[in-house]
């Protein structure tokens, strides 16, 4: 176990003793838990960059499933360190904030470190680990945390909508990702990134290529949020403020860039590629910012917003697919939008992150996070208000902040696509600016509502009241250093770019690196009178018109109904798919055992009538059987006489003797079949058995005739015929064939040799099968146990509904109907269980019929 | 002898299916007694029958009935007697209790208790 094991299995760690800790400090708050330790993780991360800038990545190895070829490998290159410090190190700020926000006399507190714990554990596994099926388990288990993060408030059932709608949606993608990698790992024979990327060209030219590379972004896809897979993100914001800044703009949403980055080596170049990782992020992008401006929530805003910087980034990291394409000079300008797509994720990151505290101040203090009744809160929250002017300049791209670099890269990046002289970009290429500009307008537009809307103009009259102040330390620290280091990434780029950008775009593009050439960032705040500074220009021109003039274009903002959204899909087809289901299941699921018998037998007709007629080494051997003398068939035909009488006799006790008749001749059959102990044996249970079943009629004496003999019923008949025939054949084959050498005869000879018996049977027994011989007395023991209890203990009649929860299935078609109207209803599950559990116990109260009597 | 004892075997377990598959319980607890009858005699057909003497070693025989099966028998034997006193007693008890050995009843009965009559 190496230090860096240790380092990514340390929130795993601390969250399952969280718990402990809790009641050893019960004062202490669990957030400075999680504070301290993902700040010690940050230092410790820190500690590593020297040598990842030098070049030289750490790989560590743990052997975890050798046979399969999976191992617990990680591998600390600049992009995964990139990624780790923006964990921990907005973990800290996030767990810092968290302190504030979340009431520390909260039972459920513990809930919510552990869940945070082991989201950044799940998410530093993500980014360090080199096997892909190590990287999936890691990408399911964020998936799960961020469920249970986002359902942190139960009952509210909006909650549980917007987790259950991003689970579904992140866990599908999930599994296309996993398929993804089940077909990179046909191709190439290994489940390592780092050989997969040196497997090069000739996976490229392999049929399942394309296949695995759409099921990659498709799982890439949903975590980011891309288009048209983005809904699950706004309905996450029902998570308390803290996971939605650290989960749901900082980290996880990012898992899938991680994702895009990560694989870029071995799919940049492919024209599919380029093209749907550029456009899908182009559409998004432009999507998101223009959804986020007719938001009303601040975190709809945010949201959105989100969407749309991800889809910037995703964009971003599909142009800068082309590098491989491309030679020299060329080369470096595509290199250039890596670079500003992992600065842009820095940035983002920042002034995100010190956005989304600042709504959940704002939440915190007015107690509404919606922006037509906010406003004019700037005199009272004067450092929120300089926070989020920070943040909120960086996010519309405007000097001298970190996100107006990015973005000027970003628009630069998107003008070269027009001479690249590849993928016939230089008809379609002209989309990219275009798409590109149009989305900065409206970032800018909903960037500056954010803020005017909340603390600029007149203070609506609720929130006259004194009671709003900014809020304590704790809660302002973090975004207060979130908004300075977005003005400091601005002002001097250069400390994140040597250190941390440069180092992560070479990981994500190692033909840079494989000719020998260093890349330099060169990111400056002044770089002349560009292309790109004209259109930020225009920009902040054509946005401050649309801000002045938003109320006119309301609109037009709600011109589509939100039924015809892609959310309203998914709400429709869930709804549509649990109904199939439930019908399809109600069908054959019918809540009795005797049916599932016949399914059970059925499939075993079918799956060893196939075996046995498929087969071709089965013979049925003819000749060189056991004689068979005169009294013996007078036996077995008596024994199927009685057999076959049972089910047509009216009288249960005739019945009986008839089933005593066939294990007594069965006793017999045992002494002519040179079987002495079995006959013993089956001669005193057999007249144990009929005497106990005698027994019960004399003290029921109504129990001795039923209405009417066994009614024939052609379904089960067919099925219990079927399954003699088979039998028989199966006895039949087995006298045909003989595959090994029989293990009786060490038997035979080892019975005395060894264990001094010379009754072979009762030595097999108690000597070499004692342990079979224990355990069935265990058995008797069991049923012995429970019989007594059956006939001394008289419980209440409270057992009596016990089982009934299983029958739930039978409920009729209009109780399932107003339990899906309960679910869409947002009723919810729980409204379902408390209906059972007060049936449940008022059926308790009323005693059942029989139980008194017998008492 | 072999193949006349696999019939047998076959309709042992065609009754004892049958028996299982009706709705009284009592028919079912004789259905499992049959199909253990079968199971055990399909058992000793696999291995050959009579093919030598009872697997008693101090009777000065050579060669014996393949002692193996009758030991896996022996045990099934044990077992299921214990599983038909069980069940046997459980539908004594349902008797008693919801005056019904009828296993459709039996669920509408209970469900009677819960206040769904249906």
């Amino acid at each position: 176990m190496s230090p860096l094991h240790f380092l990514t299995l340390s929130p795993f760690l601390l969250a399952a003793v969280l718990p402990l800790l809790g009641k050893m400090a019960p004062r202490l708050h669990k957030g400075w838990v999680a504070a301290v330790w993902s700040a010690i993780l940050f230092m410790t991360l820190i500690g590593y960059s020297a040598e990842i800038q030098a070049g030289s990545p750490i790989n560590e190895s743990l052997a975890w499933i050798p046979s399969l070829g999976i191992s617990f490998t990680l591998y600390l290159d600049g992009l995964s360190l990139l990624f780790a410090l923006l964990i921990t190190g907005m973990g800290t700020l996030v767990s810092i904030y968290s302190i504030g926000y979340m009431n520390a006399a909260e039972n459920s507190l513990n809930r919510f470190y552990v869940c945070l714990l082991i989201f950044m554990g799940a998410m530093l596994g993500l980014v360090l680990s080199d096997n892909l099926l190590t990287l999936y388990g890691f990408w399911e288990l964020t998936s799960v945390t961020s469920f249970l993060l986002i359902g942190y408030n139960h009952a509210k059932q909006r909650s549980r909508y917007g987790a259950l709608k991003s689970l579904l949606i992140t866990m599908t993608g999930g599994l296309g990702l996993l398929s993804g990698f089940i077909l990179l790992y046909i191709m190439s024979g290994t489940y390592t990134i780092r050989e997969l990327f040196e497997a090069g060209a000739p996976l490229a030219s392999h049929p399942l290529f394309l296949p695995a590379m759409l099921l990659i972004l498709f799982g890439a896809f949903t975590k980011s949020a891309q288009y048209p897979f983005h809904i699950w993100l706004p309905d996450a914001m029902e998570a308390p403020t803290p996971v939605s800044a650290y989960l749901h703009s900082a980290t996880m949403v990012k898992a899938g860039l991680y994702l895009v980055a990560r694989m870029s080596p071995i799919f940049a170049g492919a024209p599919e590629w380029f093209w749907i990782v550029s456009l899908g992020g182009l559409i998004t992008l432009l999507y998101g910012s223009v959804t986020a401006v007719k938001q009303t929530d601040l975190k709809g805003i945010l949201a959105y917003s989100t969407i749309s910087q991800l889809g910037l980034i995703m964009c971003l990291l599909g142009l800068s697919s082309l590098t491989g394409l491309m030679e020299g000079e060329e080369r470096l300008l595509y290199a250039a939008a890596g670079t500003a797509a992992l600065f842009h994720l820095l940035n983002h990151a920042v002034f995100k992150g010190s956005l989304f505290m600042i709504a959940g101040i704002v939440d915190h203090e007015t107690g509404t996070r919606d922006i037509r009744k906010l406003g004019g809160l700037a005199q009272v929250m004067p450092i929120a208000f300089t926070i989020s002017l920070f943040g909120a300049l960086s996010m519309a791209g405007l000097p001298p902040f970190g996100g107006f670099l990015s973005k000027e890269m970003f628009l630069e990046a998107v003008i070269e696509p027009l001479h690249a002289g590849v993928f016939r970009l230089e008809t379609w290429g002209v989309l990219f600016p275009i798409i590109a500009w149009i989305a900065s307008v409206f970032t800018f537009v909903y960037s500056a509502l954010l803020v005017a809307r909340t603390f600029l103009g007149p203070r609506k009259k609720e929130l006259q009241h004194s009671k709003i102040h900014d809020a304590p330390f704790l809660m302002t620290f973090p975004p207060a250093l979130l908004g300075v280091l977005a003005l400091v990434l601005g002002l001097f780029p250069s400390l994140a770019a040597y250190s941390l950008i440069a180092p992560a775009v070479e990981a994500m593009m190692p033909i840079i690196t494989a000719s020998g050439e260093r890349l330099s960032p060169d990111i400056k705040l002044w770089h002349g009178f560009t292309p790109a500074l004209w259109m930020t220009i225009g920009v902040v021109a054509a946005g401050t018109l649309l801000t002045l003039t938003a109320r006119k274009w309301t609109r037009v903002y709600t011109f589509f109904p939100s039924k015809f959204s892609i959310s309203g899909f998914y709400d429709v087809s869930l709804n549509f798919f649990e109904r199939l289901t439930f019908r399809v299941t109600s069908l054959y699921m019918n809540g009795s055992s005797r049916s599932y018998i016949k399914y059970i037998l059925g499939f075993m007709l079918l799956v060893l009538g196939f075996i046995l007629f498929n087969s071709a080494d089965i013979t049925f051997r003819v000749g060189a059987y056991a004689q068979i003398a005169p009294y013996e068939w007078l036996i077995l035909l008596g024994l199927a006489a009685a057999a076959l009488a049972v089910p047509f006799t009216k009288s249960r006790p005739v019945a009986i003797i008839l089933t005593g008749t066939v294990g007594y001749l069965m006793t017999l059959m045992f002494v002519f079949l040179r079987a002495p102990d079995l006959a013993l044996t089956q001669m005193v249970v057999e007249s144990i058995s009929v005497t106990l079943y005698l027994l019960c009629f004399y003290h029921l004496p109504k129990l001795r005739t039923e209405q009417r003999a066994v009614r024939f019923q052609l379904p089960n008949f067919l099925v219990a015929v079927a399954v003699g025939i088979l039998m028989t054949l199966i006895a039949l084959a087995v006298l045909g064939t003989n595959p090994f050498e029989p293990v009786s005869d060490y038997y035979v000879r080892e019975s005395y040799e060894s264990a001094g018996g010379k009754n072979i049977v009762n030595v097999i027994l108690v000597d070499f099968r004692g342990f079979d011989t224990m355990l069935e007395i265990m058995v008797l023991g069991v049923a012995s146990l429970g019989i007594y209890n059956m006939i001394k203990l008289r419980r209440k009649a409270t057992d009596v509904g016990s089982r009934q929860v299983m029958h739930e299935g039978e409920f009729a078609e209009e109780d399932a109907a107003e339990m899906r109207k309960s679910q869409y209803g947002y009723d919810g599950p729980e409204a379902d269980f408390n209906e059972q559990a007060e049936e449940e116990t008022a059926e308790s109260d009323s005693p059942a019929k029989g139980g008194e009597e017998n008492a | 002898m072999e193949v006349i004892v696999a019939i047998i075997v076959g309709v042992l377990f065609a009754v004892g299916i049958y028996l299982i598959l009706t709705q009284d319980l009592l028919r079912i607890v004789l259905g499992t007694s049959l199909l253990t009858h079968a199971v055990h005699l399909l058992l000793l057909t696999m291995a050959m029958l009579k093919t030598g003497a009872a697997p008693l070693l101090d009777r000065g025989q050579e060669q014996f009935a393949d002692p193996l099966p009758q030991a896996l028998i022996l045990t099934s034997i044990v077992i299921n007697f214990g599983i038909t006193a069980f069940f046997l007693v459980l539908s004594y008890r349902a008797y008693q209790k919801l005056d019904t050995t009828n296993m459709d009843w039996l669920r509408s009965e209970s469900s009677r208790h819960r206040g769904h009559s249906r």
